[in-house]
């Protein structure tokens, strides 16, 4: 399972891996934004927190269907599964890889582009947390999707159509941690409802999509 | 070393192998034939667990060592990290003697994706070597090889079946194995006969 994770994360960062794509889409959603609505310094801070966890949301889905669909294309997620690795491992192994090639860089790299958003160094803070927090949900769930729709041709579309439904709780969350930390209020609560959502994911999410890869690769 | 018996196979809610029995002891390769489509690849993916027979057991495989018609190797990796990834998920021998075997050491540096058709379907063989299982389950293993690499290959496979391995494989062209020959032809499905009631009742 490390050995997988060690080589996702080997490929992701080598040269077509797609490492540092959603980060720089993310950056340039967020860099676009005061363009379309204009220097207005207060509506910027007010729209900051919604629109830094929803640029981040959509840089995941991104290399969503990479995660399976290149194994799958290539042969070697059969192989794996007639390996002595079990599906569910192949998956967490998989999901966090895309987690730390993904979701991790865009935690970190999120408070900086706040300062784009005129936004505060405390909301900023709570940004970093509750992507933290918040990322592997993302990642796990966007995961399980990727397994559903394997095999389809040209599934991207229909992985982000199925994925984006799963991620409202997710963002709900994270924009009222960061609006709360905004306005100088306590940001405990949405903070822990992003973790439970996570943990959540973590403890459900390997079964639902063993059994969805044992099915898809028959 | 694998039992096989009353086994029905279908793919794609088509049935194609119905009721097919045999055993494979160890030091024995077992060679399927039969005709295009008539489940040689579905019965080999029964046995790496992939699929799910429609009825019979398969018993007596503990892992297997799957080889598909795709290599499933990465172009971004080198030739011995491909091998290296294999060796540490099945917890197997070091890519070194499969790297000789197969008369990759020169390549092993070069990445995948820069490797022939053939080079490619060495390594995807080598990656055999290096899982340490017993039984290899293997699809048309020799496509896309020369004559001296068929050589080759049956000199890895015989070394394989004189330390205790088995082997059960699909090919078309005469390995001159000590194994036994397995034809298909008598075990295939009459669900087709559903239809043919279906069209009688249209008529």
């Amino acid at each position: 399972m490390i050995q997988l994770f060690m080589r996702d994360i080997g490929l992701a960062v080598r040269s077509g891996g797609g490492f540092g794509l959603a980060l720089i889409f993310f950056l340039i959603v967020v860099v676009l934004i005061p363009f379309a609505l204009g220097p207005d310094q207060s509506a910027l801070a007010l729209v900051a927190p919604g629109v830094l966890w929803l640029g981040a949301l959509l840089a995941c889905l991104l290399s969503l269907d990479r995660i399976f669909g290149l194994d799958y294309e290539d042969g070697s997620l059969d192989l794996l599964a007639s390996s002595p690795l079990p599906l569910e491992s192949v998956y967490i192994a998989k999901a966090a890889a895309h987690w730390l090639t993904t979701g991790l860089p865009l935690a970190l790299a999120a408070p900086l582009l706040g300062v784009l958003l005129n936004l505060s160094f405390d909301a900023g803070m709570a940004l970093c947390f509750s992507l933290l927090l918040g990322t592997p949900a993302l990642s796990l769930i966007g995961a399980f999707g990727a397994t559903l729709t394997l095999g389809i041709k040209r599934g991207g579309l229909l992985l982000s159509l199925l994925v984006l439904p799963l991620y409202v709780p997710t963002l709900i969350f994270g924009a009222q941690a960061v609006r709360s930390a905004s306005l100088g209020q306590p940001f405990d609560v949405p903070l822990v409802l992003i973790l439970a959502i996570s943990l959540g994911a973590v403890a459900i999410l390997p079964f639902a999509s063993g059994a969805a890869l044992r099915i898809n690769l028959r | 070393m694998l039992q096989v018996s009353n086994l029905s196979v279908a793919r794609g809610g088509i049935s194609l192998l119905h009721d097919v029995s045999f055993s494979v002891q160890p030091g024995q390769a077992l060679v399927l034939r039969g005709a295009n489509g008539i489940g040689k690849t579905s019965l080999l993916r029964c046995i790496a667990g992939l699929q799910q027979p429609i009825s019979g057991t398969i018993s007596g495989s503990e892992t297997v060592a799957y080889a598909a018609h795709a290599d499933g190797l990465k172009g971004q990796l080198s030739v011995l990290e491909n091998l290296k990834f294999w060796s540490e998920v099945y917890g197997g021998p070091a890519p070194k003697s499969a790297l000789a075997a197969y008369d990759l050491q020169e390549l092993a540096q070069r990445s995948a994706a820069n490797l022939s058709a053939g080079q490619k379907r060495r390594l995807g063989l080598a990656r055999m070597l290096v899982t340490g299982c017993g039984l290899w389950v293997m699809d048309e293993p020799t496509v896309s090889l020369d004559a001296q690499n068929v050589a080759l290959f049956r000199i890895v496979l015989q070394a394989h079946l004189q330390s205790g391995g088995a082997a059960v494989l699909t090919t078309h062209i005469d390995l001159d194995l000590s194994g036994e020959n397995l034809d298909l032809t008598g075990y295939i499905a009459t669900a087709q006969r559903s239809s043919s009631t279906f069209e009688e009742a249209l008529e």
